[in-house]
C-alpha cells in the first residue's frame, strides 16, 4: 500500500504528462492553451499534496499564486488567439510559424 | 483517504484522457470541467477544503466559462472538428506520447523509491493560509495583483478591434 503523499504525487505526474502529451500533439491553438491549464493544475496538485505532507501553509499559498497566474495567462492568451484568428483566419498553430506580416 | 482518493483520481485521469483525445473542442472543455471538479475532490481529501472551493469557483467557474464563451464567440465547434481529426493522425501523436510516457515511468519509479517514514495527511486550516499569505508573503500578493492588472491591460489592448481605415473615395455611399 503506497502512502497518500506518494499517490498524490503520482496522480500529479500523470496529469502533467497528459497535459504535456496534449501540448505536443495538438495543432489547434485553443487546445494548446487548455493543455497548459492541465499542466498548471497538476503542478498545483503537487503543491497541495506537499502542503498536507508537511502540514505547512506554504503549499496552499503557492497554489493561490498559481491560480492568479493562470487567470492572467488565460485572459492574455485568449486575446492573443483572437488577434491571431483575425489575422490568419485559422487556429492552426503551424500557420503562425511562418512569420509573415 | 483510500477508496475515495482512488475513485477521484481515476475520474480525473479518465476525463483528462478524454480531453486530449476529443476532436470537438466543446466536448473537450466539458470533460476538462469534470477533471477540475475531481481534482477539487482530491484537494479536499488532502486537507485543503478552501483550495477545493477556490478550484471550483475560479478554475471550473471563471476560467472555463471564459474559454467556453470565447469558443462560442468564434463560433467554432463542429466546423473545426473535421480539420482537427485530419490533424490528429497516429503518426503525429505516437512519438511524443511514447517519449512522455517513458518520462512518466521514470518519475513514478523515482517517487516509489523507499524514503523516510510516510507522514499522515494533515489538515491545513484556511486561517493558517491567510496568516501566511498576508504575513511573510505580502510582497508576493502585491506582485500577483500587479500581474493581474498587467493581464487586464494586456488583454484589453490585444483584444481591441482595430478600426479599419478606408479612403473616403473607396467608401461605399451609405444608404
Amino acid at each position: 500500500m503506497i502512502s497518500p503523499t506518494t499517490a498524490g504525487l503520482i496522480l500529479a505526474g500523470i496529469l502533467f504528462t497528459l497535459g504535456l502529451i496534449s501540448m505536443l500533439i495538438r495543432r489547434n491553438i485553443i487546445f494548446m492553451l487548455v493543455s497548459v491549464e492541465i499542466m498548471l493544475n497538476a503542478a498545483g496538485l503537487a503543491f497541495i499534496v506537499a502542503a498536507s505532507k508537511w502540514g505547512q501553509p506554504e503549499g496552499q499559498v503557492m497554489f493561490m499564486f498559481i491560480l492568479a497566474m493562470a487567470a492572467a495567462e488565460v485572459s492574455v492568451g485568449l486575446a492573443l488567439i483572437l488577434q491571431l484568428y483575425h489575422q490568419l483566419k485559422t487556429l492552426d498553430s503551424d500557420e503562425a510559424s511562418r512569420m509573415r506580416g | 483517504m483510500g477508496t475515495a482518493f482512488y475513485i477521484a483520481a481515476a475520474v480525473a485521469i479518465l476525463s483528462t484522457i478524454m480531453v486530449i483525445t476529443r476532436y470537438n473542442i466543446m466536448h473537450a472543455l466539458l470533460y476538462f470541467i469534470v477533471s477540475l471538479l475531481s481534482v477539487a475532490v482530491v484537494f479536499y481529501l488532502y486537507g485543503a477544503p478552501f483550495m477545493a472551493a477556490l478550484e471550483v469557483i475560479i478554475y471550473a467557474g471563471a476560467i472555463m466559462v471564459l474559454i467556453i464563451f470565447f469558443v462560442m464567440m468564434l463560433s467554432l465547434g463542429s466546423q473545426t472538428a473535421g480539420e482537427e481529426r485530419s490533424w490528429m493522425t497516429p503518426g503525429v501523436w505516437i512519438g511524443p506520447s511514447i517519449l512522455c510516457l517513458v518520462l512518466l515511468g521514470e518519475l513514478v519509479f523515482l517517487i516509489l523509491q523507499p524514503a523516510g517514514p510516510a507522514g499522515e495527511v494533515r489538515v491545513v486550516e484556511p486561517k493558517e493560509v491567510g496568516l501566511s499569505l498576508f504575513g511573510p508573503y505580502i510582497l508576493a500578493v502585491e506582485l500577483a495583483g500587479m500581474l493581474l492588472m498587467a493581464g487586464i491591460v494586456g488583454a484589453y489592448h490585444l483584444g481591441r478591434q482595430k478600426k479599419k481605415i478606408v479612403h473616403r473615395f473607396l467608401q461605399t455611399p451609405e444608404s
